[in-house]
């Protein structure tokens, strides 16, 4: 059963993220981008991560996607079925992002020694037990975290409003 | 006594400082009073005199000490790993009897040039630059080690040219300045490589250490290596006094010294400083005696070859400052060969003579040239005598005792060389020494009998100089008398100066006999030529062209110069300046041309893609993954996977 | 919960090397910029799934039972970070477009010689 769901759902987020990168149309690419987000939450949950997979697709599939569409829209001019071409070098690309998945997927095998667990673990991942931890040991980090994302917002406010034509 | 003798001599480093502190004082306080300046700088040099009396006296005192143990006084000074110089002060009766004779020829000098250099702008400038003089020689004299030498050494090389080029407004006294400083500069380079040698040999550059490990270790080829090593070392040392006491062939610079003032030609390039070299070797005669003999050959034969060399020009010139400059030149080859011939005593007492007469002749000829209304072709001068009693009188006695009559004091220094050769056995540079001895004669006695006898000139309006410049005269010429007495028995120089065993030798006056007549010879053929007129000095000049115009010209050795520096070394400058253009900046211009013509070509992949840069280090991280994951030998023993466990 | 299947850490490893390299090759080959931001937000999951595939199926001693989901936090932090990335990324790329016109890659290579 799970291993079913597994399948279906990793198959259906790699497909998603090929079609992000190969459609013509910006705005199919934000969608599948959406769709693929959503594949990986499900891994999540398979992961035992419950709390982030609720993450996910609050920030990923919702927020990012959202706001990738916005920005879509402010800057499309042209035919909107020829926004998203590849560019000249997009073989050589290709073949370097295949010979980092084949050395990637070389180690991946060939290591033998994983350290793996020999029943995974399977408690912990809700909230709880991540807020616990969140506010305790990683609360400076947290507390960092939260500050960037501050300096973050008043920065695109700043960038996307421009220099204040008035002046 | 000798205890009391040593707290005495442990002031001597009085004497050089007296005229320093007067030459601070002038430069920095007093420079604006002609008077003031003057008086401090004669103050400062009498009060030397007289602390260098009371050592000298002290010296003969203490007798056979002293002989044997010096009065050192050293004062750490430079102390690095490796290199330790002190500065101190040695009194033995050598540099006893130096710092007399440049006390007192200084003082007479100074006191002189209150006349000689009366109403002149840089008066207190030239007070100075005496009382530096003095400082820097007296210094030189009781330095206790080559360093501490070398440094003064080179002071009065300095003050030698601030003093030639004193009239600096005049072209001739710039280039003759220019001219003596780096002549004299090709010797110290010599003396400077020998020091070195020295020190990296001996480890030490003090003179008495440096004579006590020549003498314990001669034999130990460990320590100096081998023997060659050792002449090496005093031919190098030998190049400081080729340079700064005029020998062949560096001694193109002293005539032309001559554009200085006439006391500074008296005291610097007659008396005392040109006579350094001769003291450095005096000093450094262990060196030389541990050399092969080949050293001391060669420095006999330089010598004599100077004396017979400059002496013969002597004849042909009709500069009364140029007739001396040669004579001076002369005189220092005789000290040279009597050094070379191994008798330091001889040398030495010829040193003290020759000082005495030499600046009594040049500070005569310096009354005349003041006289004369600075003129200084003897041909325009005649008939001095009955108009400047004095200066004739002195100027006469000069001569005599230049010319070896007894019992003047160039007789028994003259005489003392000339024996010491022969009997030394060196026949040849006897039989030079006996003819330059002729030669000398016959050339002073032609200048006194031109300037001072003979037919008065009448657009001349001499007068006799005044007391300031006659009072050191006389002083001086009565030096030139009885200076030569103390080589007597009862008064037993050559006990106080001399090196290795002492042995007394006695006057040998057959040889005396022989080199009196050789003088009197020289003296009554330039009566019979300048006086009586028996020999037409022009028939004789017309006669042997070739050779008068050769001893006219120098031997044109100047010339030479000249033409090798015009020819040889502008050549190579010209062969050096193009390699400096074209091979060394074509090297510099090369690479710059390279790194620019790169840049040029390199700028082309800085596209401005961001793609293509991701695409290259991707490209790039995937290359190294595989050779840390993969490769062989030694970069997998980096392998970052081994810390996962390993790949393989 | 769904326990007790059988799927390993290098299944998940490879789908995560998978999902990265196909963004890779969208940051590689795409003209529009914001697609190649998206490629990168593509990436940046492909890591996540790797942290916490970690975290579940790798055990260390060093670790603790304490901090047992400190891949979870770490996934945590790159999704927040990747959220100001989008944000400021944005805002960069409609700052550009106003001034140039344009959103394309090969078209922003003002920064060279």
């Amino acid at each position: 059963m799970g291993t079913i769901v597994f399948f279906i759902f990793a198959i259906l987020s790699i497909a998603a993220a090929w079609m992000v990168v190969t459609s013509k149309n910006i705005v199919h690419s934000a969608l599948y981008l959406a769709l693929s987000f959503s594949g990986v939450a499900v891994l999540y949950i398979l992961m035992n991560a419950d709390f982030l997979a609720a993450v996910q697709l609050l920030i990923y599939t919702a927020a990012v996607s959202l706001m990738v569409i916005f920005a879509v829209m402010l800057t499309l001019r042209g035919d909107i079925c020829e926004s998203n071409t590849e560019n000249k070098s997009w073989f050589a690309g290709a073949l370097v992002s295949g010979l980092l998945f084949v050395v990637i997927g070389l180690v991946v095998f060939t290591n033998a020694d994983w350290r793996v667990l020999a029943a995974p673990w399977t408690s912990g991942g809700s909230a709880e037990d991540f807020s616990l931890l969140l506010l305790t040991r990683y609360m400076i980090p947290f507390e960092a975290a939260a500050v960037l994302l501050t300096v973050a917002l008043v920065g695109a406010v700043i960038l996307a409003k421009g220099v204040n034509e008035s002046k | 006594m000798f205890k009391e003798m040593h707290d005495l001599f442990q002031w001597a480093w009085l004497i050089p400082f007296l005229p320093f502190l007067s030459f601070l004082i002038i430069a920095f306080v007093t420079k604006r009073s002609k008077r003031l300046s003057s008086t401090i700088s004669i103050l400062a040099i009498l009060s030397s005199l007289s602390l260098a009396v009371a050592i000298g006296l002290g010296v003969i005192q203490s007798g056979e000490k002293i002989v044997e143990h010096p009065a050192i006084v050293n004062v750490n000074w430079l102390n690095i790993v490796g290199l330790q110089i002190d500065f101190g002060t040695i009194v033995d009766p050598l540099s006893a009897m130096m710092l007399f004779v440049v006390t007192l020829v200084a003082s007479m000098v100074q006191i002189y040039s209150l006349g000689y250099m009366h109403g002149d702008e840089g008066f207190s400038r030239y007070y100075a630059y005496q009382s530096l003089f003095a400082s820097s020689m007296l210094g030189m004299v009781l330095a206790t080690n080559l360093l501490q030498l070398f440094i003064f050494w080179e002071l009065v090389g300095l003050c030698s040219y601030l003093l030639i080029g004193f009239w600096f407004f005049k072209v001739s006294a710039r280039e003759a300045a220019k001219k003596a400083f780096i002549t004299t500069r090709v010797g110290d380079f010599g003396l400077l490589l020998g020091m070195l040698f020295l020190y990296v040999k001996f480890g030490t550059l003090d003179f008495v250490a440096l004579s006590a490990a020549m003498n314990t270790n001669i034999q130990d080829v460990a320590v100096i290596g081998t023997a060659g090593y050792v002449t090496v070392m005093a031919f190098l040392v030998f190049m400081g006094p080729v340079g700064k006491s005029g020998q062949f062939p560096l001694h193109v610079w002293l005539p032309d010294a001559m554009e200085g003032p006439t006391p500074v030609s008296a005291l610097i390039h007659a008396a005392t400083m040109v006579v350094a070299g001769v003291y450095l070797v005096a000093r450094m005669f262990f060196l030389f005696d541990h050399a092969d003999p080949m050293a001391l050959q060669f420095i006999a034969g330089l010598g004599a070859f100077t004396a017979i060399f400059a002496a013969s020009i002597a004849i042909a010139q009709d500069d009364i400052k140029r007739i001396l400059a040669y004579s001076t030149l002369s005189q220092l080859g005789y000290m040279m060969f009597a050094l070379g011939v191994g008798s330091l005593t001889a040398s030495m007492f010829h040193l003290m003579t020759h000082a005495f007469f030499k600046a009594l002749m040049f500070l005569g000829a310096g009354s005349v040239i003041y006289a004369m209304h600075h003129k200084q072709d003897i041909w325009e001068m005649g008939g001095l005598w009955k108009k400047m009693p004095i200066t004739g009188t002195t100027f006469f006695i000069g001569v005599l005792a230049i010319s070896g009559v007894p019992p003047f004091a160039g007789f028994w220094s003259k005489d003392e060389i000339l024996a010491h050769a022969l009997h030394n056995g060196h026949p040849i540079i006897y039989g030079v020494g006996l003819f330059t001895a002729f030669l000398t004669a016959f050339y002073m006695s032609r200048l006194f009998f031109v300037v001072f006898m003979g037919p008065e000139k009448k657009e001349n309006h001499p007068h006799e100089s005044p007391w300031s410049m006659t009072i050191p005269l006389m002083i001086l010429a009565f030096f030139s008398v009885f200076g030569g007495f103390v080589a007597l028995p009862e008064h037993n120089f050559a006990f106080f100066i001399h090196y290795g065993t002492f042995h007394h030798e006695p006057i040998a006056w057959g040889l005396a006999g022989i080199s009196v007549v050789a003088g009197l010879l020289g003296i009554g053929l330039a009566y019979a030529t300048y006086i009586k007129k028996a020999i037409s000095a022009e028939k004789v000049a017309a006669q042997y062209s070739g050779i008068y115009k050769l001893l006219k010209n120098k031997y044109y050795v100047d010339e030479l110069y000249l033409w090798l520096i015009h020819h040889i070394m502008d050549g190579l400058a010209k062969i050096l300046y193009w390699f400096d253009i074209y091979i060394v900046d074509g090297v510099v211009n090369g690479l710059a041309l390279i790194t620019r013509g790169s840049g040029r070509v390199l700028r082309r992949t800085n596209t401005g893609q961001l793609q293509t840069y991701a695409m290259v280090f991707f490209f790039a991280v995937v290359i190294i993954f595989m050779v840390f994951a993969f490769g062989e030998g030694q970069l997998s023993a980096l392998n970052p996977l081994a810390t996962l466990g390993g790949v393989k | 919960m769904i326990g007790n299947f059988s799927v390993g850490l290098s299944t998940y490893l490879l789908v995560g090397a998978m999902l990265f390299c196909i963004g890779l090759y969208g940051v590689f080959a795409k003209r529009n910029i914001i697609a190649v931001l998206m490629s990168i937000e593509l990436m940046l999951n492909a890591v996540n799934i790797n942290f916490i595939a970690f975290n579940r199926f790798i055990w260390n001693e060093k670790i603790g039972v304490n901090y047992l989901l400190t891949g979870h936090v770490a996934a945590l932090f790159v999704i927040v970070v990747a959220a100001a990335e989008v944000a400021v990324g944005l805002a960069l790329i409609i700052t550009i477009y106003r001034n140039r016109q344009s959103t394309d890659v090969d078209d922003l290579n003002w920064l060279k010689w």
